[in-house]
């Protein structure tokens, strides 16, 4: 049997508030582990169960509270993987622990040119053959032409000017060949100019469900897994013919990440979602 | 006015993603005029598209500007040019057209390699060293002839400017400095990011004016001393004589600090004081043979906080631990910087200048001062990471020693 797309998390037993990297963390308001737990578990539960989507897990580590925001990790294409390099020193730590994981299972691991910056999944979305990067606040747009240079594929770079919205899979979410949520004020006026021209619908998030994390949601065909409580979002979703599937991630929000910081795609070989260019 | 230009090179999928349109309308929005020397635009969606653009602005200043916010796009100096090394003819002297240098993580290239510049300073120059390959900045006075200097900005780049760690907070005192906001918040941020700042194994750095004594507030930062929060203390020679003469006589330019009122002959205080340590050869001596017991620098001294003292013309004395020279007391300031992760800089200007003007961008900036203006200078002076607070020192210190060593605490070991 030929291996199926699968997800990669990492359960929340070392999470915690444990430095400030972004906007949304502060050490004063830490993370309720039990709450955290319960709610990683309900994701899971939804995305296995409900969905049933392969995921395997990640052994947590002491002291990387981080881990278990797996979308970080790096870009997984078919027996790839082009691993991270972050900007913080804080999570560089977590590095080793995701290349060994991919190594032992057999992926070849690539790296980008020492003097870059990049998150990964977090900030390298898939629309079709095209992969929507972002630039500026965590990865830098240099990554970007390693990772078009290594994958041959179009790379559109997306420069982020609110730090609220780090990384692209905060502000950005392709939902199919032609659909992405986005939040327009989280890009430059260049950046909506690229969106609009080479996404064939945009679909605008409001205020009230971008804070809401509703852009980091995870798309597993017509479902949807997304924050709940974003309203406006889930009526629009239905609209257009996708079914929302709501959890309650606000112990994550206090980290700066949601549904989908929580998982990576390993997408397998026979995937009809994996961009033709990487066949 | 003599026209300075260089190139850039910018690649990838740069039509599509309207990177190029960005980066020429950045270069004209910050003044500047572009030339496309050369566009190969890739055939098929896939393939990437290279960009030669060659960057002119009315002087180097401007130029560096557009080269740093266009670099954050991507433009980098033309790709395979190494950074150009001339050897200093002169002591003491760059040669002409030498880089200079910002505060920001730099990097030169040689042999088609990106070498760190160590110890980031602004207003310098980069000397490479073939010996060792290492790369570092050098001040005006310390070239010797022979040090190879770079020269031009090819195979220079500086790092992306903004964004750092931890940005939120500071990027919000430092959107603007005004005496409204609410000093008690700002202050319990700056507690907030200086226990983190130890934590993670930062040194704090105190610039310090003769005002802290004056309003009274010793006691509170020989608290901060005393509890592990201040690792280095940048002051001139009237911070360690009025403490000194406070140590000693109680009274702060012949003020008694707590009757509030002048005290006879108190006028003489801090000479007699200045000249009761040059007598025994200087402050740590006074220490040891128990003639000074208490203030600022006796903690200095006993908690093993590196201090600088850095003379000005208006001195009295001076102590004998003070360095004259101000050339000197620049290059003794740089030595200590070294492992700063947080500078604090109360009720002082120029030495607070001197200070920023040789961290790096990476050190976080708190800047406390009665005038705005003060406060203003110091917190725009190039660093992003900078949070400004208009207040009276006294109530500063007084606020920042009850979050960081409450009363009843022992403080940090």
């Amino acid at each position: 049997m030929r291996p199926q797309t699968s997800l990669l998390m990492c359960p929340p037993d070392f999470y915690g508030i444990e430095y400030e990297i972004n906007p949304w963390m502060d050490l004063r308001r830490p993370a309720d582990p039990e709450r955290a737990r319960a709610q990683w578990r309900a994701l899971h539960g939804t995305l296995t169960e409900t969905l049933g989507v392969r995921v395997e897990l990640l052994t947590p580590v002491k002291g990387l509270p981080d881990l278990v925001f797996t979308a970080n990790a790096g870009l997984v294409v078919p027996g790839r993987f082009i691993a991270s390099r972050f900007l913080h020193p804080e999570r560089q730590q977590e590095q080793p622990t995701y290349e060994a994981w991919f190594r032992a299972r057999g992926f070849s691991i690539e790296t980008l040119p020492e003097e870059t910056c990049f998150e990964g999944e977090g900030d390298a979305l898939w629309l079709g053959d095209t992969l929507f990067a972002g630039y500026r606040i965590r990865s830098d747009i240099r990554s970007h032409q390693a990772i078009a240079a290594m994958l041959g594929c179009e790379v559109l770079s997306l420069e982020l000017v609110d730090p609220r919205f780090y990384h692209l899979d905060t502000c950005f979410c392709p939902l199919d060949d032609r659909r992405a949520l986005y939040y327009p004020p989280a890009f430059d006026d260049y950046g909506r100019r690229v969106i609009r021209e080479f996404v064939p619908e945009p679909i605008a998030v409001n205020d009230a469900d971008a804070l809401r994390f509703a852009c980091n949601a995870v798309v597993v065909g017509r479902d949807i897994v997304v924050q709940s409580g974003c309203d406006a979002l889930e009526k629009t979703l239905r609209e257009h013919g996708f079914t929302p599937h709501p959890v309650d991630l606000s112990e994550f929000h206090k980290a700066g990440g949601s549904a989908k910081c929580l998982v990576v795609w390993i997408p397998s070989r026979d995937d009809r979602s994996v961009p033709s260019v990487l066949e | 006015m003599a026209m300075v230009s260089d190139t850039v090179e910018l690649r990838g999928h740069i039509i599509d993603s309207l990177i190029l349109p960005k980066v020429l309308d950045e270069i004209m929005t910050l003044g500047g005029t572009f030339e496309i020397v050369d566009l190969a635009v890739g055939h098929r969606r896939e393939d990437p598209s290279r960009a030669t653009i060659r960057v002119t602005a009315s002087d180097a200043d401007r130029l560096q500007a557009i080269l740093s916010r266009i670099g954050q796009h991507g433009a980098v100096p033309v790709t395979g040019e190494d950074a150009r090394l001339v050897p200093a003819d002169l002591d003491g002297a760059f040669p002409d057209g030498f880089y200079c240098t910002t505060h920001f993580d730099t990097w030169m290239s040689r042999e088609g390699r990106w070498i760190a510049v160590e110890r980031p300073e602004m207003d310098c120059g980069i000397r490479f060293d073939p010996a060792t390959g290492r790369a570092e900045t050098i001040p005006m006075h310390k070239v010797r002839r022979g040090d190879l200097i770079v020269v031009g900005h090819a195979g220079v780049k500086v790092a992306p400017i903004d964004r750092s760690p931890e940005r939120s907070v500071f990027e919000f005192m430092a959107s603007s400095v005004s005496s409204e906001k609410p000093k008690a918040v700002v202050i319990r941020e700056m507690a907030a990011h200086i226990k983190t700042a130890r934590a993670a194994g930062g040194k704090v750095l105190v610039v310090a004016g003769p005002a802290v004594i004056h309003t009274g507030a010793g006691g509170h930062l020989e608290r901060l001393i005393a509890a592990g929060y201040v690792q280095v203390l940048f002051a001139g020679n009237a911070l360690a004589a009025h403490d000194i003469e406070q140590a000693l006589y109680g009274t702060s330019l012949g003020m008694s600090l707590d009757a509030g009122m002048p005290v006879d002959e108190g006028h003489e205080h801090h000479l007699r004081a200045i000249n009761t340590i040059r007598r025994v050869g200087g402050i740590k001596q006074a220490v040891e043979k128990g003639i000074l017991r208490r203030g600022i620098m006796h903690a200095c001294v006993v908690h093993g906080v590196d201090y600088v003292l850095a003379g000005s013309i208006r001195d009295d004395g001076p102590l004998p631990d003070v360095i004259t020279d101000a050339v000197k007391a620049q290059d003794a300031m740089r030595e200590k910087i070294r492992g700063v992760t947080v500078g604090i800089m109360i009720a002082t200007t120029l030495h607070s200048i001197a200070t920023g003007n040789i961290l790096p961008a990476s050190v976080k900036l708190i800047c406390v001062d009665i005038n705005p203006a003060v406060v203003t200078k110091l917190a725009d002076r190039g660093s992003f990471q900078a949070m400004g607070l208009v207040t009276d020192v006294e109530p500063f210190l007084r606020a920042l020693a009850e979050h960081l060593v409450p009363a009843m605490s022992h403080g940090v070991s």
